[in-house]
């Protein structure tokens, strides 16, 4: 039940992107079409899920002070988590090159940006600050990819829309996704009142 | 004759037009967050108070700055396969270093910032401008376009952040050693002494405290900027 209870307040409560903000540059720039931004959610839920567990791994039996090494190596906590998600990211890149041809080519730059990609770091740490177990994070890493994916999703239909309004020329692009984005996540906060633990039972 | 000497075969530190332009550029034209939609992820959420907005644009700028000049000094040692995680070492390193300063110096600030301090490695300005910049100029010049674009990420920080803080709190530097009581019933400076309340009746408006707030403010910053540097409207 914790691991439902987790995921539910990872993927909607506590949605990394509108209301921690992570993940902001690749949210904006990519949401442009759906079928993207389908793509890009989809590879996002993978490397969250997949780097939590394995960072949790390192940050417990290598770094710290009961660890492999038996001392305290908190402070190569960013290197270690960085490089780890530096190569699932390649490993990504591989199979959706070898899979999905027009899917890579559609998300171009943004596919080895993940790797730098606030909302995967973010999770790693906030995991670390949070002190969950290795189950909880698994499933704030799944859950927190879903709220990721979704958030892009909706946000790129809504811009899909826009197209054909009359936006002020100025404000066009950019500076709507930015306010859009605001909108989304004040429609978000309204879940905040949930009580996950209550709402499985 | 020494000087005279490096002077001939171009000095590695010089301060032209064209260095002057790379600082300056930043800062309108070529802004990180409102032109070149880089590093808006783990800037907004430190954006409430002015106080760690501030410590936030310096910190990023430090490591703009430094990352952008070690890596254009072993530039051409670096293969082209791994240059990313080449890269990623040298922020990762930079970080570490000003999480550790900042930790020792200002442990409070530390801690509000919190995940924040570690996630300026993931912040895609730094990346970013490794990429663009510094994997194809100078040591000096690249350390130049470093700090033009911390400055200009930081300007876009520190705006946002009085902003949301005098209307969201009624103050200004909060948490720091000058904290200013700026609006409000409880004002102290300005336009609200004792004798001449002028906005005592206003009450915090707390939409500005919470994140949505900073994104209306930035996308109204883009319209206002857009508005005037019409070579930057969006035309698809």
């Amino acid at each position: 039940m914790e691991f439902v209870n987790t995921f539910i307040k990872a993927a909607f409560i506590e949605n990394l992107v509108l209301s921690y903000f992570l993940g902001m540059c690749s949210f904006l720039a990519v949401s442009k079409s759906v079928k993207t931004a389908f793509g890009l959610g989809l590879a996002v839920i993978f490397v969250l899920a997949i780097t939590m567990p394995i960072n949790w791994l390192i940050s417990t039996y290598l770094l710290s002070e009961e660890g492999l090494f038996g001392m305290d190596l908190t402070f190569l906590r960013f290197i270690l988590f960085i490089a780890v998600i530096a190569s699932m990211v390649q490993l990504v890149e591989m199979v959706v090159e070898k899979y999905s041809p027009s899917l890579y080519s559609a998300l171009g730059i943004f596919l080895p940006l993940i790797t730098v990609n606030c909302a995967i770091l973010g999770g790693s740490l906030f995991m670390i600050s949070r002190e969950l177990t290795l189950s909880n994070s698994v499933a704030f890493g799944l859950g927190g990819g879903f709220g990721w994916f979704l958030a892009i999703v909706a946000l790129a239909a809504i811009r899909e829309k826009m197209r054909y309004s009359n936006v002020p020329p100025a404000l066009r692009g950019l500076g709507m996704a930015f306010i859009l984005t605001g909108l989304m996540g004040i429609a978000f906060m309204s879940l905040m009142g949930i009580d996950p633990a209550a709402f499985v039972k | 004759m020494a000087e005279t000497a490096v002077q001939e075969k171009e000095p590695i530190i010089q301060f032209g037009k064209k260095e002057r332009k790379l600082l300056t550029d930043p800062l309108n034209d070529n802004n990180p967050i409102t032109v070149q939609v880089l590093g808006i992820c783990s800037a907004l959420a430190v954006t409430s108070l002015v106080y760690p907005s501030l410590v936030m644009a310096i910190a990023v700028t430090l490591v703009t700055a430094f990352s952008n000049l070690f890596t254009s000094m072993i530039r051409n040692y670096i293969p082209k396969q791994v240059r990313m995680i080449v890269q990623l070492v040298i922020i990762a390193a930079l970080v570490t270093v000003v999480e550790l300063i900042l930790k020792y110096y200002n442990y409070p600030i530390y801690k509000q910032l919190s995940v924040y301090i570690g996630l300026i490695i993931t912040n895609c300005i730094v990346m970013g401008r490794l990429e663009a910049f510094a994997m194809a100029n100078k040591p000096w010049r690249s350390f130049l376009d470093g700090l033009g674009n911390g400055l200009g990420y930081g300007a876009i920080l520190v705006i946002v952040g009085i902003i949301r803080e005098i209307f969201g709190k009624g103050t200004l530097f909060a948490g720091s050693p000058i904290e200013l009581k700026i609006i409000g019933p409880n004002a102290e400076y300005l336009v609200n002494t004792t004798e001449s309340v002028l906005f005592g009746w206003y009450s915090n408006n707390n939409l500005m405290v919470l994140p949505a707030a900073a994104m209306f403010i930035i996308g109204i910053l883009i319209w206002i900027q857009r508005s005037y540097n019409t070579k930057l409207v969006d035309v698809s």
